[in-house]
């Protein structure tokens, strides 16, 4: 075990709620385990803050294992700091160097509204999920396994999708602040299945409209969300989504209703 | 139909389709221009072709300006529309691995800048002067004189040069986004892709560059 130890200085977005306004403000993190993870390290700052009766830094965390999409925020400019694939509670202080000067910011996008500091809130996500990320089944006993036949190789793709955990990084880090990574890898997740086919028109429409509305931009496949994806979630995806999207809005077919019929 | 064209991802097919128009329309824009560096009566004969043919010409000049409207339309409100989704700027960008391309970053700039250079570029040649001249008996226009002209200043060589360069980056991301906002990207062929895009845009704007280039060295240096 290395036991080295590092001082870096934090320049904190601090901001109490979305009606006042907010500024920077430097902190000191001393003595930090490189072992530590960046979460940790801040869990230390805030031990320090409450110490001197000041509020600490507000920051999203659930799991601190990469699994669940809660924490996030930028570091000098990168979404969950300067490591591919990985989330920020998975990024360790040893990535770090002593003296280092990192600037922590929350997500911005005019959809993701301030909530404190570096905490934003990103139930327009859970909206865009709502209005077609699910399929419709009967419920009853367990079907069998392999009941249904799936090609190994979209079983693999469905799967990759499926890793998304809605962290909104991919908005985060884009110039446009588009949702398009994020939105594609859960059409895809589902469409790619056969169990997914039945609402695939539905689902493309419904949840790129719901995208828009949310006031999310226009893709301008720049492959910023992708390059800070911790899940590596791939711009194929995206493709996947505007092909559905393209077929759906040319092949609508009006819904019939019961009693509609002479 | 309607619905399509104000979605996100409806108007990127048009963009994408009326920048195809255009980056096909470009290539042979730039293949037929070779021919500057044959002869000056080559080039007048190709020119003359084109122009007397009264139906490609109209049809070929209505399909450029519909796509170009379209294009700069879908590029206004979907910048606009972006940057409003932005909101808040960071005080940093995206660096290191994360960082996005120069090109795709400032699509809108140079898309801007090519804006301006089709306007003068039609004012400078298309409704320029206008000499004659006759090749083997046919009284055309002698737009090979004009160009030689032109691409004796330095100045007018610099300026096609900066246009030029910043249509490659335009074509570079522009070619290789077209194959996403259309739905044709596959994981097999990604990395081709990314390639066509660039080798597209250096043919297309190494082409162009080396027509000026050409025409100052061999005439007003020579001179
Ligand atoms: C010779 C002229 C032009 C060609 C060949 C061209 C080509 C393209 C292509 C192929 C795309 C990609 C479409 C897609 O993402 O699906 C594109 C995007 C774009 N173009 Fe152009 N374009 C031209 C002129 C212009 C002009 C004059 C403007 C400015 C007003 C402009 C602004 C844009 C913008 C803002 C985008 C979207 C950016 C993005 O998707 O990343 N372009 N262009
Ligand atoms: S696509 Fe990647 S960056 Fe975007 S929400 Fe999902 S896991 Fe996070
Ligand atoms: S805290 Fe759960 S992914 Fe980081």
């Amino acid at each position: 075990m290395s036991e080295k130890n590092i001082n870096v200085t934090l320049k904190v977005w601090r901001q109490k709620n979305q009606r006042e306004e907010g500024k920077f403000k430097e902190y000191l993190a001393k003595d930090i385990s490189t072992d530590a993870s960046f979460l940790e390290m801040l869990d230390a700052v805030n031990e320090e803050l409450i110490s001197k009766g000041e509020d600490p830094i507000a920051f999203d965390h659930d799991c601190r294992e990469g699994i669940c999409g809660s924490c996030g925020f930028m570091i000098n400019g990168n979404a969950h700091g300067p490591l591919k694939s990985t989330t920020v509670c998975q990024l360790h202080m040893r990535n770090f160097k002593d003296g280092d000067y990192l600037t922590l910011e929350p997500w911005r996008a005019a959809a993701f509204p301030m909530i404190k500091d570096l905490v934003v809130d990103r139930t327009a996500l859970d909206r865009i999920i709502k209005v077609g990320g699910f399929i419709s089944v009967n419920t009853g006993n367990a079907p069998d396994g392999n009941a249904i036949p799936i090609p190994k190789t979209a079983a693999d793709e469905a799967f990759n999708a499926a890793t998304c955990i809605g962290c909104g990084a991919c908005v985060a880090s884009c110039k446009n602040a588009s949702a398009a990574l994020f939105t594609s890898a859960k059409i895809s997740h589902l469409g790619l299945l056969p169990q997914g086919q039945v609402e695939v028109e539905k689902r493309a429409l419904n949840m790129v409209g719901q995208m828009d509305r949310e006031g999310f931009g226009a893709c301008t496949s720049t492959g910023s969300c992708s390059a800070s994806c911790p899940k590596d979630i791939s711009l194929v995806n995206i493709a996947r989504m505007n092909r559905d999207y393209m077929k759906a809005s040319f092949s609508k077919k009006p819904e019939i209703h019961a009693g509609d019929g002479a | 139909m309607l619905s399509f064209i104000q979605s996100t991802v409806g108007k990127k097919y048009l963009m994408g389709l009326s920048g195809l128009i255009w980056a096909g329309f470009i290539f042979g824009h730039m293949a037929g221009n070779m021919l500057i560096l044959v002869s000056p009566d080559a080039y007048n004969v190709y020119g003359h072709a084109i122009v007397s043919n009264k139906i490609l010409l109209y049809g070929t000049e209505i399909a450029l300006v519909g796509a170009l409207v379209a294009h700069v339309i879908c590029a206004i409100f979907l910048t606009k529309q972006n940057r409003e989704s932005r909101g808040h700027r960071y005080a940093m960008n995206p660096n290191g691995q994360k960082a996005a391309s120069f090109a795709s970053e400032w699509m809108a700039i140079h898309g801007s800048v090519i804006l301006v250079f089709i306007i003068l570029h039609l004012v400078t040649f298309k409704y320029g002067p206008h000499y004659e001249t006759t090749v083997d008996g046919v009284v055309m226009r002698d737009l090979a004189k004009l160009i030689i002209e032109v691409f004796s200043q330095p100045m007018a060589v610099l300026w096609y040069l900066v246009a030029l360069v910043l249509l490659g980056f335009h074509l570079t991301h522009g070619v290789r986004s077209i194959f996403q906002s259309f739905g044709l990207l596959h994981p097999a062929y990604q990395p081709i892709i990314r390639r066509a895009g660039a080798i597209y845009a250096v043919v297309v704007a190494g082409g162009f560059i080396s027509q000026p280039v050409f025409v100052f060295l061999t005439r007003a240096v020579a001179a």
